[in-house]
């Protein structure tokens, strides 16, 4: 029998494999529903956030943050770029660093230069071969990303930024629409885009404790650092749906090559048998 | 006249409290704050301390904040709670610790990365190896 054995063998290792590929997505099916209930659970504070910002916004402000003020001249541009940690995500991260690469390219043209912060294995894998600079890394954020492993990355962008040697902080992630799409995103932190000023204000003020600045400071660090952990947890749902589909076609196509490896084994078989018989056939007719 | 104030407390993490009350206290920087209904506009940065809502059935609830932002507009007061310690010297550690964390990956060239990288390398290598035995054996039937 030609060849059956050699085929059998195969069959049964895309077997292994198909049992690998459809526990991977099994178990990123459940972890959808875990980081979906994470990025729900932070919208309130966002809401909130947004909502206080909007009321300083129309208080009577007789000072400017810096995080406010656009600046004439770009000289440097920097890109919080949110990538997962572990591949098997299907275009996830290619399709993110290619709208990162573009955007870069064309404040290149421009004459500015780049700053990174990745978060992720994956991004600074990806970026360190590039001829920019890597200001911060972060990664190993796991299942459950705290806050507090991200405000060192972020401190670094916005002192660079105070300083006025980064004139520009863009983020950029995975979006998560739904379980299939998941959508590139760019947004620019830094100068915070403007409210409008339009608007004709009532006459008073906030009682500030201690002080305006201090405070309009620290209230736009937290909206950022807030923006930036959004940003992560919804990367981390974008990661878990992506692989959840790489994993469910690589599933399929194992489920069709093991129907197509069977019909080759069985037109084996029968060939085998067929030929078997006619030389019994032809032995008996000699005789 | 309204005798209750809307009193919001969130941190990054989840809404911890939604509801009305007749009074709200909490420890801010300058010192301590009780805030009634129709409170004129306030902002303050909050210490790590409890805050106390009580609610209009006569019932009071105690929320622990580590720090975080106190806004109190007439008819709503907001808390937006920290969930991490926060410290001017913390957070500049956590700075320096990112920026390390980068250099060091950049400079490391026995990563994760490059070891991935070089199992590959090593798995085609002894893939063509293999091709050539093969090769060699069919060569000398």
């Amino acid at each position: 029998m030609a060849g059956g054995k050699e085929i059998t063998t195969k069959i049964r290792s895309i077997e292994n494999t198909r049992k690998v590929t459809s526990a991977l997505e099994m178990v990123s099916a459940s972890k959808i529903r875990k980081s979906q209930a994470l990025m729900n659970a932070t919208r309130p504070y966002a809401r909130m956030m947004r909502r206080v910002m909007g009321h300083m916004s129309k208080a009577n402000p007789e000072y400017r943050h810096p995080f406010t003020i656009e600046r004439e001249e770009i000289k440097k541009v920097g890109y919080i770029i949110v990538s997962t940690d572990r591949g098997l995500c299907g275009g996830l991260n290619t399709n993110l660093f290619k709208l990162v690469l573009n955007d870069i390219g064309l404040w290149q043209g421009k004459g500015a230069q780049i700053s990174l912060v990745t978060l992720g294995k994956k991004a600074l894998a990806f970026f360190k071969n590039l001829k920019v600079e890597i200001a911060a890394h972060a990664s190993g954020l796991g299942e459950k990303p705290q806050i507090e492993d991200l405000i060192g990355s972020i401190k670094v962008m916005l002192d660079a930024y105070r300083e006025g040697t980064l004139d520009r902080l863009y983020i950029v992630y995975n979006d998560f629409i739904n379980t299939m799409t998941q959508k590139p995103t760019m947004e620019r932190l830094l100068p915070l885009p403007a409210t409008d000023d339009e608007e004709i204000r009532d006459i008073w003020d906030y009682i500030y404790e201690p002080d305006a600045e201090s405070l309009l400071d620290t209230v736009l660090v937290r909206y950022i650092e807030s923006l930036v952990y959004q940003s992560v947890l919804e990367n981390l749902a974008s990661e878990h749906a992506a692989r959840m589909i790489a994993m469910k076609n690589a599933t399929d196509n194992a489920g069709e090559l093991i129907d197509d490896l069977t019909l080759i084994f069985n037109k084996a078989r029968q060939a085998a048998i067929t030929q078997e018989i006619s030389e019994i056939v032809g032995g008996a007719a000699a005789v | 006249m309204s005798k209750t104030i809307r009193c919001d407390i969130v941190s990054a993490h989840e809404e911890i409290y939604s509801g009305d009350a007749v009074m709200i206290f909490a420890t801010g920087v300058v010192g301590e704050l009780g805030i009634s209904p129709r409170h004129a506009p306030l902002i303050t940065q909050l210490k790590p301390g409890p805050v106390r809502v009580q609610q209009p059935d006569g019932e009071e609830v105690f929320f622990f904040v580590g720090g975080g932002i106190l806004e109190v507009q007439p008819h709503i007061v907001t808390v937006l709670a920290d969930t991490a310690v926060r410290a001017d010297d913390l957070d500049e550690a956590a700075a320096v610790r990112a920026k390390e964390e980068a250099e060091r990956e950049l400079q490391d060239r026995t990563g994760e990365m490059e070891v991935a990288e070089a199992q590959a390398k090593l798995a085609e290598a002894i893939a063509q190896l293999q091709a050539l035995e093969q090769l060699r054996k069919r060569l000398k039937r």
